[in-house]
C-alpha cells in the first residue's frame, strides 16, 4: 500500500513509520506544522509543533530512507482544535484536544488530503491495536494506551488507518528506535497540551477569554463561599485552587460540582455529590460491530487514563446513555465516554460519544 | 561536482600548505590561489585584484550589501539608503532587511513587472529622487525562481550616472548566460561554486578596486583586508576550474539546454492547457521553466512528481519547513493562490529528452490529484 506516515518528531511516530516500511508499504513521511508561528515555539516548548520537532522528524525520515514533507495544517488546527478548546471551556465543558485533533486533523484533514493525493492509508505512532478484524483495541502497554483518544474515529477513518505500535510497550518502542538508529530513541515523552507551551492552561484561557470574576457557591446552602476570576478555568471534580473564603460547615473538602457559564458561577460541594451513575452523551460513533438496537453490557471509560467501570450502554438516535454499575466521581461534560468490550486479546473499543452530563 | 573540479580539489588537498605562510609549501599554496584568482578573473572579465574569495554566495551577498553600506555610510552618515529589487534571493533580501531593522537603513524596494523584470527607468526614478542618500544598489543578474534575466548593464549604467555602486547577485547567471564583470559596468558581483559544478562553500565577490567595503570577518587581513580567514586552497582551485569550465562551455550548454527547455514548455502546455508560464519568455535562464498550475498546490504536485522520480521545486519554506508563497511571484503581481500553485523545473547538464518524456507522462494525473487535494483545503 501507499501510505502516509504522520511524523511528529517523537519516537513513536518514527518507529511506526519504520515499521510500515518493514511491512512492505510504500511510505511517505509528513510532519504537520500546527503552530501558526513556529518560531515562537523555538525554545523550551514541548509537544508537537516546534522547529526542533520538525527537524527531528526529518532526521528520522532520512534515516528510515523515506521522502519527507511538511504540511501546513496550522489554520485547520487553530480552528478545529485550539478555538474549539477555548470555546468548550467557555461553555463550561472540559475538552480533550488530542481527541479533537485525531477526529478533525490527523484522521480527517490529513487523511482526506492523503487519499486525494493517492495514498491508501495514514500511519501514526498511536499506542493502540487495529488488526485485520478492523477492531480497535487497547495497546499491550496499558499505561500508554491511546485507544481512548482514537475511539472517536469512524469506521471509514479506521479502515484507512494503520497503528503499527499496538503490540509494543513504550520501552520496546524505544529499544526498537535505538536498534534502527533513530536518534529520537531517548527523546522525552510529550505530556502537555502541545499548543500551551508553558503548560499553564489557566493562563492560556485567561489570555483568550479575559478575566471575569464571579462567585463560588456551595451547592447545599446556596451561600457564596468564595470568588473566582473566570468560571471557565475550572473542571468538574477539581479540588485544588478553589481559594474558598470559609471552610464548609462539615469541615470536609469541597470539589467543583458544576460550572454555569451563563451566570459565571462555580458550584462546589462534598465529594460524594460528584458521584455519577448515569452518563448522557451525544454524537455516538460505533465501530466495534453493528450499531446495537438493544442495551449493551460493557465497560466504559470517562476520561483519558480514567478508571474503567462496568455499565449498560444504550444508543438512541444521536444520543448515548450509559448506566454505570457503580458511581464514578468527576465526570466532566466535553470528555468522551468510550465503551469497551473486555477481551483477552486486548479490550475492544465498541464506540464513543461526547458527554453532556 | 564536475570531474575536472573534483580532480583539482583532490590533487590540491593532498598538498599541505597555508597560502599565508612564507615557507615553501605556503608559497606553493599561494601560487595555486593566485593562479585560481587569475583564472576566475580572466573568464569573468575582471582584474585578478577584483576577485575576493569567500565562503559562498550568501557570504558574498552579505559582504556586498552590508559591507558597501557600512563603508559608504561611514564616509557620509546621511548616506543610509539601500535600493534593492523586490525579487532578490533571501541572501540579499534578508541582508537588506537586517540593515533596515538593525542599522537604521532606509530601503527603496523597486517593483518589477509581470515577468519579473526590473525596468531601468524604475531605478532611474528612484535615484533621481534619492541618489545622495543611496549607499548601495543591488539587483540580481538572473532570478533563481522564475529565471528572468535582468537588464544588468542598463541598470548598472543608471547607477553609475549617479555615482552609486551597483551590486549584482550573479549566482544563477554564471555559466548559464554571458557574464562579463568589466563590460557590465557593475561595481560588485556575487558568484558561487556549487551552482556551476564546483564545491559547496566556496565563492567569490568581484569587487571593483574603488568600491569601499567594510569587512564582515576580521582577522588575518587576507583578501585585500576585506575577507579574513585562512584560504581554502583546494576549494578555491576547484572553484576556479568549475568557473572556467562553465563559462567556456556556456554557449554550447545554453543552446542545448534551452532547446530541451522549450520542448518541455511546449509539451507541458499541451498536457495541461490552463498552465501559466511565468517569467520573461525570452530574457531567461536557459534551463529554467516555471509554471503556475491553477487550482493546485505546488507542494502537493511536488510530492506526487517526486514519487515518480521527477525532481522539481516550489518556492522557499520557512525554518519549520512550511511552504511559503513566493515573494518573487507576489512581486510579479500573482495572488497568494497562484503563488502557491507554482513549480519550477530546472534542466542542467545531465538532463535528457527522456526526463521531459517522463515529466509529461506523469504531469496530467498529478495535476488532477493535486486539484482534488486542493479542493479540500479550507479557504484562506
Amino acid at each position: 500500500m501507499r501510505v502516509l506516515a504522520a511524523m511528529s518528531g517523537g519516537v513513536d511516530s518514527a518507529v511506526a513509520a519504520a515499521r510500515a516500511v518493514a511491512a512492505g508499504h510504500d511510505v511517505t513521511g509528513v510532519h504537520l506544522a500546527l503552530a501558526r508561528n513556529p518560531q515562537t515555539y523555538r525554545t523550551g516548548a514541548r509537544g508537537c509543533c516546534t522547529l526542533e520537532d520538525s527537524r527531528d522528524a526529518r532526521r528520522a525520515a532520512d534515516v528510515i530512507g523515506i521522502p519527507f514533507y511538511v504540511w501546513d495544517m496550522a489554520d485547520r488546527f487553530h480552528e478545529d482544535v485550539v478555538d474549539d478548546f477555548v470555546a468548550e471551556y467557555a461553555a463550561g465543558r472540559t475538552p480533550n484536544p488530542c481527541l479533537r485533533c485525531n477526529e478533525k486533523i490527523k484522521f480527517a484533514a490529513v487523511l482526506d488530503r492523503a487519499v486525494a493525493l493517492g495514498f491508501d492509508a495514514v500511519v501514526t505512532g498511536h499506542h493502540a491495536r487495529l488488526g485485520a478484524d478492523g477492531l480497535l483495541r487497547r495497546s499491550v502497554d496499558l499505561a500508554k494506551d491511546q485507544s481512548y483518544v482514537l475511539a472517536v474515529l469512524t469506521r471509514e477513518q479506521l479502515d484507512r488507518s494503520i497503528f503499527p505500535l499496538g503490540d509494543l510497550t513504550k520501552a520496546e518502542v524505544r529499544a526498537e528506535a535505538a536498534e534502527r538508529g533513530l536518534a529520537v530513541a531517548d527523546k522525552p515523552d510529550s505530556h502537555d497540551i502541545c499548543f500551551i507551551a508553558d503548560g499553564d492552561t489557566r493562563g492560556f484561557l485567561a489570555g483568550r477569554l479575559g478575566e471575569t470574576p464571579g462567585d463560588v457557591v456551595d451547592a447545599s446552602t446556596g451561600a457564596v463561599v468564595g470568588s473566582h476570576s473566570g468560571a471557565y478555568a475550572y473542571t468538574v471534580g477539581q479540588r485544588r485552587g478553589l481559594h474558598l473564603d470559609r471552610p464548609a460547615p462539615d469541615g470536609r473538602p469541597r470539589y467543583v460540582l458544576s460550572i454555569t457559564p451563563k451566570t459565571n458561577t462555580v458550584t462546589v460541594g462534598p465529594a460524594e455529590a460528584l458521584d455519577v451513575s448515569d452518563v448522557h452523551a451525544v454524537r455516538p460513533v460505533w465501530t466495534g460491530g453493528a450499531r446495537p438496537d438493544a442495551p449493551v453490557e460493557c465497560e466504559v471509560q470517562l476520561r483519558a487514563h480514567g478508571e474503567v467501570v462496568p455499565a449498560t450502554v444504550a444508543l438512541d438516535g444521536d444520543r448515548l446513555h450509559a448506566e454505570l454499575r457503580r458511581p464514578v466521581r468527576g465526570v466532566a461534560a466535553g470528555q468522551a465516554v468510550v465503551a469497551y468490550r473486555p477481551d483477552p486479546a486486548g479490550d475492544v473499543v465498541l464506540g464513543s460519544a461526547t458527554i453532556t452530563g | 561536482m564536475l570531474d575536472e573540479a573534483l580532480e583539482a580539489y583532490v590533487a590540491t588537498a593532498r598538498e599541505v600548505g597555508n597560502a599565508s605562510s612564507l615557507h615553501a609549501s605556503g608559497r606553493r599554496a599561494r601560487r595555486r590561489v593566485e593562479e585560481s584568482r587569475e583564472q576566475v578573473a580572466a573568464v569573468l572579465g575582471a582584474r585578478p585584484s577584483e576577485v575576493i574569495f569567500t565562503g559562498g554566495g550568501t557570504e558574498s551577498d552579505n559582504l556586498a550589501v552590508k559591507g558597501v553600506f557600512w563603508a559608504r555610510r561611514a564616509a557620509r552618515p546621511d548616506r543610509r539608503r539601500v535600493v534593492s529589487s523586490a525579487v532578490e534571493h533571501h541572501a540579499v533580501l534578508d541582508a537588506v532587511d537586517w540593515l533596515a531593522q538593525q542599522e537604521g537603513a532606509e530601503v527603496g524596494w523597486l517593483p518589477v513587472d509581470a515577468v519579473g523584470r526590473l525596468d531601468p527607468q524604475t531605478l532611474r526614478a528612484e535615484l533621481a529622487a534619492h541618489a545622495d542618500q543611496v549607499a548601495v544598489v543591488t539587483a540580481m543578474w538572473a532570478n533563481n525562481e522564475v529565471g528572468t534575466v535582468q537588464p544588468v548593464a542598463e541598470l548598472a549604467a543608471v547607477a553609475a550616472e549617479h555615482g552609486v555602486p551597483f551590486h549584482t547577485d550573479a549566482i544563477q547567471a554564471v555559466g548559464q548566460v554571458p557574464v562579463d564583470f568589466g563590460a557590465s559596468g557593475v561595481a560588485a558581483l556575487t558568484v558561487t561554486g556549487h551552482k556551476l559544478g564546483g564545491p559547496t562553500g566556496v565563492g567569490a565577490l568581484l569587487l571593483a578596486r574603488d568600491v569601499p567595503a567594510t569587512p564582515l570577518l576580521h582577522g588575518g587581513g587576507q583578501e585585500r583586508d576585506i575577507r579574513s580567514g585562512t584560504l581554502d586552497t583546494a576549494g578555491i582551485v576547484a572553484f576556479a576550474v568549475a568557473v572556467e569550465t562553465a563559462v567556456k562551455g556556456q554557449q554550447e550548454y545554453a543552446a542545448r539546454v534551452a532547446a530541451l527547455r522549450d520542448d518541455l514548455i511546449e509539451r507541458v502546455r499541451q498536457a495541461v492547457p490552463e498552465v501559466i508560464y511565468n517569467g520573461d519568455p525570452t530574457d531567461r535562464l536557459p534551463g529554467n521553466a516555471h509554471f503556475s498550475f491553477p487550482g493546485c498546490e505546488g507542494d502537493a504536485l511536488l510530492l506526487l512528481l517526486d514519487a515518480q522520480g521527477i525532481a522539481c521545486s516550489t518556492g522557499s519554506a520557512c525554518s519549520a519547513g512550511v511552504a511559503q508563497p513566493s515573494h518573487v511571484l507576489l512581486a510579479m503581481g500573482a495572488d497568494d493562490d497562484r503563488a502557491r500553485s507554482s513549480l519550477r523545473f530546472t534542466l542542467g547538464h545531465t538532463s535528457t529528452q527522456a526526463d521531459i518524456d517522463a515529466l509529461v507522462a506523469a504531469l496530467p494525473a498529478a495535476v488532477d490529484r493535486a486539484r482534488r487535494a486542493a479542493a479540500l483545503r479550507t479557504p484562506r
